[in-house]
């Protein structure tokens, strides 16, 4: 597994897609950092992480399009797969590869903070909870489209379809007071990442959105090693 | 070593493989031969676990490649018909990543230069491959299948697409690798196998068509012996002539002067013929055992197949 997470970031930084993806993360989180925080005064980091919101959601896509549908593309998938390890072991080496690298993306906010430090304290428990969901947010959208991308071929259909499903989990809180039936508004609400994230953005670690977004992770992983199962016997 | 038994895959209503079943022992190198789309590759993405069959098993070294995957793929190396390679990675990076998927337990700076020499592209060990030739990425793609030294080889048309030189290099690799490993290779061209292979398994229409030790396949795919031979003098009465000989089955005209006759296993003719054609006043231009060649039973034997 540890060879396939380290393959998978040295290839993201061998091509431009590593920095490519850091500097738009980079760019977009000083800009809000600066609207927000700086001309705001506040040491509040709310509205920066959910500005942040739509670049992940747009940024993930990026990361996770090549992972699985150029493998097959390329045919390496043959060296993985006939490569004394598991499915399991695979599909792992394969999100860990970029929930690290977004891992780094994420990195520039401990130097925001650190920056909001020499103003006035700010409320690192906050800011510590927000980070957790900003990493389990990121991971549940890591896993989806990690198993997006490994059900085509084509890089670009993978990222396409990831943006999409990107963007509609983005409104799905929005989406769930367009309906007017309870138990539809219900589970849009509860199955909306806006929803679960807030509640870190407020500092409140909820067990029920950290077992949510665990569960997504879980999920789409399983699914993922269930496709190529499933390829092997087609 | 490598036995396969009763393999059987079907892609939908497709019917690729039907009940395959061949063995490699130890230090044997079996050449697995058939014309394009005979079922080639498919047999060995299932030895090898890309793939699985519809029925049937594999077994590597006593390991089932369904039941027990991570003992017998330990044990395998493989190289499928596009090297799967990494072309953002440089030679040695890339070596270096398959010795650590393969979970190889060697010292791993030495042993990538150890495999780097044998297939010779130490060279290249610091270039990116994607700027490689055709026939440096097949010999980094060979490296790749010999990390971490598994008894079993697995080799799906290596010599496809090289340069004469670089086929012969890589078969004489292959050779010498067989005295060492296990190795089942593939081709469909039939001169490559009978240079290289022990045995020679022969597939086509997904079937099973020969299995037999190279030197003895020509006469267990015919049937009956064969005698080459190029006379002058008329076409009857050479015909005549050696029809008349005990043993003679049958007689064909070739091209020019060239007859080939077929014969009953087991009986000289030689003496005989020579003798008939003498006294017919025919004098033997040329005289040549094994006539119908393999590449030429090959074909008889694959198109028949298609009938």
């Amino acid at each position: 597994m540890s060879a396939i997470i380290k393959r998978e970031l040295s290839s993201y930084f061998n091509s431009a897609i590593g920095y490519i993806v850091l500097a738009v993360f980079y760019f977009f989180s000083g800009l809000f950092f600066y609207m927000y925080c700086l001309l705001s005064n506040t040491t509040s980091m709310s509205y920066v992480f959910l500005s942040m919101l739509m670049i992940v959601m747009l940024v993930i896509p990026i990361i996770t399009m090549k992972s699985f549908s150029e493998e097959r593309k390329q045919k390496t998938d043959q060296a993985l797969l006939t490569a004394p390890i598991s499915l399991t072991e695979m599909v792992l080496g394969k999100f860990f590869g970029a929930f690290l690298l977004y891992c780094i993306c994420n990195a520039i906010f401990v130097l925001y903070a650190v920056i909001l430090s020499f103003y006035a304290a700010p409320d690192w428990a906050v800011f510590l909870t927000t980070m957790l969901g900003m990493l389990l947010m990121g991971g549940a959208l890591i896993a989806i489209d990690l198993f997006i991308s490994a059900l085509t071929e084509s890089q670009v259909i993978a990222a396409v379809v990831s943006i999409g499903i990107g963007l509609l989990i983005y409104m799905l809180d929005s989406l769930s007071n367009v309906f007017n039936v309870d138990w539809l508004t219900n589970f849009l609400h509860n199955i909306s990442f806006d929803a679960h994230f807030t509640n870190f953005i407020n500092g409140i670690i909820n067990l029920t959105s950290v077992v949510f977004f665990l569960s997504v992770i879980a999920i789409f992983l399983f699914l993922c090693v269930r496709v190529f199962e499933k390829r092997r016997w087609s | 070593m490598i036995e396969v038994k009763n393999l059987t895959k079907r892609y939908g209503g497709v019917k690729a493989l039907d009940d395959i079943s061949f063995t490699a022992d130890s230090g044997e190198v079996v050449g697995l031969l058939g014309p394009n789309g005979a079922g080639k590759s498919t047999t060995m993405n299932i030895i090898t676990g890309y793939l699985g069959a519809t029925s049937g098993t594999v077994l590597i070294d006593g390991a089932d490649i369904l039941t027990a995957p991570k003992a017998a793929k330990a044990k395998l190396g493989y190289l499928p018909e596009q090297p799967p390679l990494y072309l953002d990675m440089t030679v040695r990076r890339y070596l270096e990543f398959i010795f650590d998927l393969k979970k190889v337990r060697l010292p791993k700076k030495e042993h990538v230069n150890e495999v780097m020499e044998v297939v010779k592209i130490a060279d290249v060990a610091d270039r990116v491959i994607k700027n490689l030739s055709k026939g440096y990425r097949q010999r980094v793609g060979f490296a790749g299948a010999l990390m971490g030294n598994p008894p079993v080889l697995i080799l799906d048309e290596p010599t496809v697409g090289l340069d004469p030189k670089q086929i012969i290099d890589i078969r004489k690799l292959i050779k010498s690798l067989g005295k060492k490993h296990t190795i089942i290779f593939s081709s469909h061209v039939l001169s490559e196998v009978s240079a290289v292979c022990d045995r020679i398994v022969m597939i086509n229409n997904g079937k099973l068509v020969a299995d037999a030790k190279t030197d003895e396949l020509s006469e267990t795919l015919s049937g009956s012996g064969i005698l080459a031979l190029e006379v002058e003098g008329a076409v009857t009465a050479v015909r005549n002539a050696i029809s008349s000989v005990d043993g003679v089955k049958r007689v064909t005209k070739g091209a020019g002067l060239s007859y080939t006759v077929e014969f009953e296993t087991g009986v000289d003719i030689r003496r005989g013929v020579f003798n008939a054609l003498s006294k017919a006043n025919c004098p033997i231009l040329m005289m040549r055992p094994g006539g119908m060649t393999l590449e030429e039973s090959f074909l008889k034997l694959t198109e028949g197949g298609e009938d």
